[in-house]
């Protein structure tokens, strides 16, 4: 019984830490927001190796696992840095199956080129279809069709919406069917019949967002089977969730601090029964998300049936948990905890944003339901 | 990161697996609440048939009759029970947290005399802690025990919620020696005989209706001398290892109190409309999240608590989740099935109305919040009146205020 993380690891989230810690991403987040310039963290990424994470060694990459990515993606949270390895690492994942020519592998690993993932949501026990990200809505929009000609190409047609890092990206990783089935093909951004529009008036400014629309868009049919393409979905989720969990223990510390100095009626506002409880119900929930953040990373690798239902139970965790740290933030700061110049608004706009995309939250309570109503999970 | 079992493990996982498979028809098939004497004697005569085979009291050290193995092996052996469906030991209070209190505090004399029985359930135990008055605020406690010329002691005082109190043998109790020290300074544990004079047990129903515990008065109850466990006056200090042995068998144990999302999911999974209706599973997902939420965070405590580390305060959130996530899927379930959920013989019945009074086995969740947001986030306390002045004091000052 280890369920604790590694040597490795421990220094892993320690350097990531370290490297974030020297940018000052929490004030470009609040500028960003009035047109500012967001720090470019490409190459503090590719530096620490994070862009090969998920490659394969033999690639150049780190041949490491979900959990790491986390890690890394947890102390991105943390400070709202906006490195676009939610769409990176995903796509890496599933380049990693085969089907380009090793010098790109080798590219995407040294993050010479970066790779988006253009999502399919898995079908479930109610709805067996794979999915596409709507524009509005609750009907979910079709993936995208694939149709297969010579030589290992194919031709894709469809939408996606709200497509995490795809602006600035040199790949596209899209998942899409043929007949029913799901199948990924990896297009060149700039390739004819691929459009990929920023999305505008975004509400967190440290998430870029496109819709994705590719017409007749011509592509290389890519190695990885069904099971790669469900794993992509929830490994997103389980970085979402990450990211999430980085983002509650900022606010937690933020909260505790000024609890502990913020004073009314002749004591420390931390002294109160109601904020006390408050804050001990970010850290349970903040505490509960680790904990699934940890089984998806050790079902990543150990008991694959199970990742699906991991990832969801964290994304539901860390969803829910960043919704209610973020909103303790700004109360316990009181009035000035609702000003633009203060920090904690920055976090409620990243836990708004983030509980939408790729499903939402509420997709992954759902999902976690699913599986463990089907029996399909432990 | 790894669930799996070392080869070791393993190895004591297959023997105490194929033991439960060979002995399992020997366990009793219910579990054996109330004290009807039928019941309580199979239980006894299981437990003492798995201590022969040295699986009771593991992690106790082999001089006083354990295995002296760490902590992983007593999980191992939960796990297996459990897996088996057979009960586990009858005594677990006494073989969990008193015996091993007295391992750590008690003269050699008790524990010659009382571990061994307690090991084979000769001797079944109760905790006798908490009083009417006093359960969070454990140091509050008023059951009085004065000491005679001749070094033996007189109890007088009334003890509550405790578990097993009609079939004990002995009781592992803490009172009040010395009423003009501060609170947590006059305290001293001892050892008493449940079946002494003056000694009146009374059982004390729950909602379900079913007695799980009961209340225990001392009326002028002897003491012989020697029957103190650690200092006179040095009891709090006694009663905080006994918490900690609490902490650790619960923590032991954490694999869901029952509460397993799985185990809720069948009873929702056998009604095909909820299974796929949205309502159904939105409130299912949510709380299947905490309970698995809680299965983790129980392997990462064990991992702490298999490299030496203590539970601290933090542990106590466990709980919290385990109650609010099984009150959440016991409300799902009776949703679903309708008012065949409450019939009195329904397991959903029996949990439904046992968790309300779980909030407060054990601290209230209010208090457990409290200590969570001090100790482990550093929050100032509440301003307290009951510190730094002498315990009869503190009383007077009580019935003061309620008077006024």
């Amino acid at each position: 019984m280890n369920f604790d993380l590694s040597d490795e690891q421990v220094l892993l989230r320690e350097a990531a830490r370290d490297a974030f810690s020297r940018v000052r991403t929490v004030e470009a987040a609040r500028e960003a927001l009035e047109g500012g310039a967001l720090p470019d963290l490409w190459s503090t990424a590719q530096q620490a190796g994070w862009t090969g994470l998920l490659i394969d060694e033999q690639h150049g990459g780190a041949g490491l696992g979900a959990i790491d990515a986390m890690l890394v993606l947890a102390e991105a949270g943390r400070v709202l840095a906006s490195v676009p390895l939610l769409g990176h690492l995903p796509a890496t994942a599933i380049l990693n199956a085969g089907g380009l020519d090793d010098e790109t592998m080798r590219k995407l690993a040294a993050g010479e080129l970066r790779a988006a993932y253009v999502a399919a949501r898995p079908g479930d026990d109610v709805d067996p279809a794979w999915t596409a990200e709507p524009r509005s809505g609750r009907r979910r929009a079709p993936a995208p069709e694939i149709a297969r000609g010579d030589e290992g190409l194919a031709t894709v047609n469809g939408s996606v919406a709200w497509v995490p890092d795809a602006v600035g990206a040199d790949v596209l990783v899209v998942v899409g069917v043929e007949a029913g089935r799901p199948v990924a093909v990896a297009l060149g951004a700039s390739a004819e019949g691929v459009s990929v529009e920023a999305a505008s008036g975004v509400y967190d400014a440290t998430r870029p967002l496109a819709h994705v629309t590719l017409e007749n868009a011509c592509g290389r049919v890519l190695g990885a089977g069904e099971e790669e393409l469900r794993r992509a979905w929830f490994l997103a989720h389980a970085l979402i969730a990450a990211e999430s969990l980085g983002a509650v223990e900022e606010c937690l510390e933020r909260s505790v601090a000024y609890a502990k100095e913020r004073y009314t009626f002749g004591r420390p506002i931390g002294s109160y029964q109601a904020v006390k409880h408050a804050l001990t119900e970010v850290l349970r929930r903040q505490e509960n998300t680790r904990s699934l953040l940890y089984y998806a990373g050790w079902a990543y690798d150990d008991k694959p049936d199970e990742f699906a239902a991991a990832a969801s139970a964290a994304r539901a965790a860390g969803g829910a948990a960043l919704d209610f740290a973020a909103r303790e933030v700004i109360s316990v700061h009181g009035g000035i905890g609702a000003t633009w110049e203060h920090d904690a608004p920055l976090f409620f706009r990243r836990a708004q944003l983030s509980r939408r995309l790729l499903g939402g939250t509420g997709d992954a309570v759902d999902r976690l339901a699913g599986e463990l109503l089907t029996g399909s999970a432990a | 990161m790894d669930l799996n079992d070392t080869p070791e493990q393993a190895a004591y996982r297959a023997e105490v697996r194929a033991w439960l498979e060979q002995n399992a028809s020997q366990a009793p098939t219910t579990r054996g609440r109330g004290d009807e004497e039928g019941a309580v004697a199979a239980h006894r005569a299981w437990q003492r048939r798995l201590a022969e085979a040295g699986y009771v009291g593991v992690t106790w050290p082999a001089e006083h009759g354990g295995q002296g193995k760490g902590p992983l092996h007593q999980v191992v052996i939960n796990q297996e029970i459990a897996r088996a469906g057979v009960p586990g030991i009858l005594d677990a209070i006494g073989v969990g947290m008193l015996g091993p209190t007295i391992i750590a505090h008690g003269t050699d004399e008790q524990k010659q005399r009382y571990l061994a029985p307690m090991l084979h359930a000769d001797e079944v135990w109760c905790q006798l802690f908490s009083e009417p008055a006093a359960g969070s605020d454990l140091a509050g406690i008023q059951s009085r025990a004065r000491q005679e010329e001749d070094g033996s002691w007189r109890l007088s005082g009334q003890k509550v919620w405790t578990t097993n109190a009609q079939f004990a043998s002995y009781g592992l109790l803490l009172a009040r020696t010395d009423a003009d020290a501060h609170k947590h300074k006059g305290l001293t544990m001892f050892i008493v005989p449940m079946d002494a004079e003056g000694v009146t047990i009374r059982p004390l129903r729950q909602i379900s209706g079913e007695p799980e515990f009961n209340e225990v008065f001392f009326d002028d109850v002897r003491l012989e001398p020697g029957s103190e466990v650690g200092p006179v006056n040095g009891g709090w200090g006694v009663a905080l290892t006994t918490l900690m042995f609490e902490r650790l068998t619960i923590g032991a144990g954490s694999e869901g109190m029952g509460y397993r999302a799985d185990r809720f999911a069948a009873a929702i999974a056998s009604d095909p409309v909820a299974a796929k209706d949205p309502e159904v599973r939105a409130r299912f997902g949510e709380l299947a999240t905490e309970l698995l939420a809680l299965r983790f965070t129980g392997y990462r405590l064990l991992t702490a608590i298999s490299r030496g580390q203590i539970p601290g305060p933090e542990a106590g959130m466990g709980k919290i989740t385990a109650v609010n996530g099984a009150i959440a899927a016991g409300d799902l379930i009776a949703d679903v099935l309708g008012p065949e959920a409450l019939d009195p013989d329904s397991e959903w019945s029996y949990l439904i109305s046992f968790l309300p009074g779980l909030k407060s086995a054990g601290g209230t969740e209010e208090i457990l919040r409290n200590t969570v947001g001090e100790r482990v986030l550093g929050l100032p306390p509440e301003p307290r009146l009951d510190k730094g002045i002498p315990f009869s004091e503190l009383r007077a000052k009580e019935r003061q205020e309620v008077a006024s």
